[in-house]
């Protein structure tokens, strides 16, 4: 059981002051094994208490990170699965799903964790999964209306991924899970 | 000067004496020969003369003359053994030589006397405490009272005591041991001056070794049961007082005022607050108040919190004023007192204030406000104790209220920070902040908005007598990041309110210079976009342009900050927010503001943005976002599109031109109803990305000799089957063949670099192509004509 956190798009301090509390207190350090960020955190602050929280830590580059170096797009394999990750606001149309498969295509993953929505999504298509772990602390986007806090957390077991979504709605968590299974060439989705 | 050696062997002849002399009193009392223990006990008493020793030794040695007096009073009470009455005994002890040996005999059987109940024990008593007086040196003066102190202890004519009754009454005991102290006091007192200047801290050090035994005596007045309130106040304490204030010795003075303190119940002091505070002004100078007013102000905040009924007698006796009059006088009369100790002094009344009227502002701002009268004389403080507890005065309200609205309120709180230096102002501002991001206060009013920022004003802008040099790159950072997160903590669902705060913060923070804007003008560009969405839903109350409000003429506010921020150097930045503005612009449905965003985010783009990474992500950012534009009328709109496109075939590098134009071609087919599908353009679009990929092909075929990787063809074939499966009819499937075709042919050709990722990239495409083909119906019907062979791989 290998538990991967995504997150992203917490847009601090332009959008949001802070992560909402009750998510504060569900990140315990030395829980998760992997953090994957999809970019515009947007500074070194939140960094620093992401990596408190899990050492290994992937981000991609958002268009408002005040660190301009984080690469555009990375690639990690745990355990069967391989994963990218990419911020997203360079695949146009933004949050156009076939676009992003073609991304996913390209980066051959067999998850592609991506945000710049703040919208969570998890969807299978032919080439695989795309999840949308949505913004950390419901920022204001242009694209999305009423933005609520949401992050995703996975449970990798062999061929069998959990995606567990945790949003907060009204100042109570929500958890809802969807399964993904892997076959030889593709990823097969269940609810 | 005596040495610790000499000391040791002093005490050693001294013990030696009390026991040699002691063996002969045992044989004396075992023979009931009263005279011979007189005559021994005196002789082993007379050890106690000695001058020689510090008052820890003395006390050895008193010790053991003590133990050995527990004999001689046993045998003292026994009448049959030795004959004498106890009448008899108290005047034959009086014929021993010396005075010292001579009065504790006489103590000691004065406490068989009294306990014979021959005589009335306030007789006994008040002869003793005056029999005393006969010895002045400081030591065994004191160490004899003390004796006097402990053996009469249990005979005191308490109410409920077997000693009470006809003449005596408790008031004698009362009488008694004020006396005892009053003399005990005198003695101690005198030590300090004995002996050369030079010695005074080794006389300090005795000093307070022996301080507990004056400080018993109000001990044992605290523990006589018939010294209720009444007595205290109209007897006990005024004479302790007057002693305390008369001997007008620091090291006494400090050290009993803490002991009522410490020993008499809170409630006696709460009702006698008026005396007990008058007696600090009359102090000495050097007597540290500031510790002893605390420590009462300290135990009254307990004795508040301790149970709910306590709290109306506060009240009753006026207690704040009382103590914060008292403080008051003591500043004014210790003119030399240092400014810490006012600070000092002030902090604790403001701690017993918060815990016992915590609902009373008004006191807390009299406190402050005290405070400041204080602090007028400087300009700013310099001595760091000082400005520690002008911190700590500054965060307890913020500590206890838990809101740092309640503190906005206090009119003397900015008056109390304006004296902070540069630094701790600074210091104390991010308090403050702090204080309202961990509680999550929320502040919603432009006038308390405008309160707290005038508070925090050292961290908005440069005030006079900085100098740049002294900071440091990450603290600023850090500061500016709190103040952009504390925008986010202020707000009104109000929208007339929240436009009204808008503005207040606005105004602020536009006076913190180029070094400032880049952190604190997103956030405000952020907070009026929610606000904008906002009145975006209640559309439908807007009278026309009667209401302050509205979306456009936050717009235009949003305008003129933007632009603020473009002219300081960060022109990425202003760009994008630029383009967040365009878009809500867009969902209001307002062209023309839409259209002006857009204008000065190009002009950004042509004059600001250099750096060719970040040129690529800017006109991405510019394509994205008028993709989704749906306001824009045909001439616009074709404007927009045309700049878009120029300025992305004219990127640095020919694979950056050729990804921003086949970005372009979604400018021209948007998925919605009413959304632009002009297929045309499209394919234009990717024919003229595919030239540029070409280009690309044949100058890495030039300078490097071979061709680049095939990735950009890829990503081409991508778009269009992506526009295919739109229903783009301008893309065949010829097109899709002959463009797999010449990948295919480009991957097998000599001159070009193998990658394997471009070649699963290119693998997994046809693989989409055949997935499509097998599902069937309309979309396996569109495929089929496409031909996919999956090719050997090329040898190497």
């Amino acid at each position: 059981m290998v538990l991967v956190l995504a997150l992203g798009d917490l847009h601090i301090p332009h959008r949001a002051p802070d992560l909402p509390a009750k998510f504060k207190s569900m990140l315990v350090p030395g829980k998760i094994q992997h953090i994957l960020c999809t970019g515009n955190l947007c500074i070194k602050e939140v960094h620093d208490y992401l990596k408190t929280i899990c050492p290994d830590l992937h981000i991609t580059r958002g268009e408002y990170d005040e660190e301009t170096r984080y690469p555009e797009t990375k690639i990690i394999t745990i355990g069967q699965f391989k994963l990218g990750v990419c911020h997203g606001h360079q695949v146009i149309p933004w949050g156009d799903l076939d676009s992003l498969a073609m991304l996913q295509r390209q980066l051959g993953v067999d998850i592609l964790v991506t945000g710049h929505t703040h919208q969570f999504t998890a969807y299978k298509h032919e080439g695989g999964v795309v999840i949308n772990p949505g913004s950390a602390t419901g920022a204001y986007s242009s694209i999305t209306y009423d933005v609520n806090p949401s992050f995703v957390l996975m449970d990798i077991d062999g061929l069998r991924i959990v995606v567990y979504v945790y949003e907060l709605i009204d100042g109570e968590v929500k958890v809802d899970k969807i399964d993904f299974k892997k076959t030889a060439t593709t990823t097969q989705a269940s609810h | 000067m005596p040495d610790f050696e000499d000391e040791e062997k002093w005490l050693a002849e001294g013990i030696a004496g009390i026991q040699q002399n002691a063996f002969y009193m045992h044989r004396a009392l075992d023979s009931n020969n009263l005279r011979e223990a007189l005559k021994y006990s005196a002789l082993m008493l007379s050890e106690l003369r000695t001058s020689r020793l510090s008052p820890h030794k003395y006390y050895e040695l008193y010790m053991r003359a003590f133990d050995e007096l527990r004999k001689l009073e046993m045998f003292f009470k026994d009448e049959s053994k030795h004959g004498c009455s106890v009448v008899d005994l108290y005047e034959l002890v009086q014929h021993a030589g010396n005075i010292l040996p001579r009065l504790y005999l006489l103590c000691t059987v004065g406490s068989v006397y009294i306990k014979s109940k021959e005589a009335p024990a306030k007789d006994v008593l008040k002869d003793l405490v005056e029999m005393c007086r006969g010895v002045q040196h400081p030591t065994r003066g004191l160490f004899l009272r003390s004796y006097l102190a402990q053996i009469s202890r249990d005979k005191l004519p308490d109410i409920g005591s077997e000693y009470e009754g006809g003449e005596d009454t408790v008031m004698d005991a009362v009488e008694f041991v004020l006396q005892n102290f009053t003399e005990m006091n005198k003695l101690w007192v005198r030590i300090q001056q004995q002996g050369p200047v030079r010695d005074r801290e080794k006389r300090e050090k005795e000093r307070k070794a022996l301080r507990d035994l004056v400080g018993k005596n109000l001990h044992v007045l605290s523990q006589i049961e018939g010294v209720d309130l009444e007595m205290y106040k109209d007897t006990v304490l005024p004479r302790v007082l007057e002693q305390v204030v008369n001997c007008k010795d620091e090291l006494a003075q400090y050290y009993l005022m803490d002991c009522i303190i410490q020993v008499f119940p809170d409630e006696y002091h709460l009702q006698t607050l008026e005396p007990l505070l008058a007696a600090f002004p009359q102090l000495q100078p050097t007597v540290d108040i500031k510790t002893v007013l605390s420590q009462l102000m300290d135990r009254l905040s307990n004795y508040a919190a301790s149970s709910t009924d306590v709290f109306p007698e506060f009240l009753q006796v006026e207690a704040f004023a009382k103590l914060s009059g008292a403080i008051g006088k003591v500043i004014e009369a210790q003119v030399d007192m240092p400014i810490v100790g006012a600070i000092t002094l002030y902090v604790s009344l403001l701690t017993f204030t918060l815990r016992v009227h915590p609902e009373r502002l008004d006191y807390v701002d009299q406190v402050l406000g005290a405070c400041v009268k204080k602090l007028s004389g400087k300009v700013k403080l310099e001595d760091s104790r000082a400005t520690k507890q002008v911190v700590a005065l500054l965060s307890a309200p913020l500590d206890k209220y838990k809101d740092a609205v309640t503190a906005l309120t206090l009119s003397n709180y900015p008056r109390v920070m304006d004296h902070l230096d540069m630094e701790t102002n600074i210091a104390m501002a991010m308090v403050i902040i702090q204080s309202i991001l961990n509680n999550n206060t929320c502040i919603s009013t432009a006038d308390k908005v405008e309160t707290l920022f005038e508070l925090i004003k050292g961290l908005i802008k440069d005030l006079e007598g900085t100098s740049n040099d002294e900071i440091d790159e990450e603290d600023f950072k850090e500061e500016q990041n709190s103040v952009a997160r504390l925008i986010h903590m202020l707000h009104n669902d109000d929208p007339e309110e929240m436009l009204k705060i808008i503005n207040t913060v606005r105004m602020h923070i536009l006076t913190g210079g180029p070094r400032r804007l880049p952190f604190t003008i997103p956030a405000l560009v952020f907070s009026a976009l929610k606000l904008v969405r906002q009145l975006q839903s209640q559309d439908g109350d807007v009278i026309g342009e009667e209401v302050p409000a509205t979306p456009k003429k936050i717009f235009q506010l949003l305008n003129q900050t933007i632009e603020a921020l473009s002219s300081v150097s960060s022109p990425e930045l202003a760009l994008r927010l630029y383009l967040q503005c365009a878009e809500a612009a867009n969902d209001c449905d307002l062209e023309p503001v839409a259209y002006e965003f857009f204008t000065q985010a190009f002009i950004l783009y042509e004059e600001e943005v250099s750096d060719s990474k970040a040129q690529f992500t800017a006109i991405h950012m510019i394509i994205g976002t008028l993709q989704r534009m749906n306001v824009f009328g045909v001439e616009n709109r074709d404007t927009l599109t045309h700049k878009a496109t120029g300025y992305s075939a004219k990127l640095l590098k020919k694979p950056d031109q050729c990804r921003a134009v086949y970005a372009c071609s979604h400018l021209f087919w948007v998925d919605d109803q009413d959304g632009i599908k002009d297929g045309e353009r499209v394919l234009l679009c990717l024919k003229r990305s595919l030239r540029i990929a070409n280009a690309a092909q044949q100058m890495a075929n030039a300078t490097r000799g071979s061709s680049g990787p095939v990735t950009l063809f890829v990503e081409i074939l991508n778009k269009y089957l992506y526009f295919f499966e739109k229903g783009n009819p301008q893309i065949t499937t010829a097109a899709i063949q002959s463009l797999v075709e010449l990948i295919k042919t480009e991957m097998q050709s000599d001159t070009t670099t193998l990658d394997p990722a471009s070649d699963a990239f290119f693998t997994s495409t046809l693989r989409y192509i055949q997935f499509q083909k097998q599902k069937g119906g309309a979309i396996g019907e569109k495929y089929e004509p496409i031909k996919v062979m999956f090719t050997q791989k090329k040898q190497s």
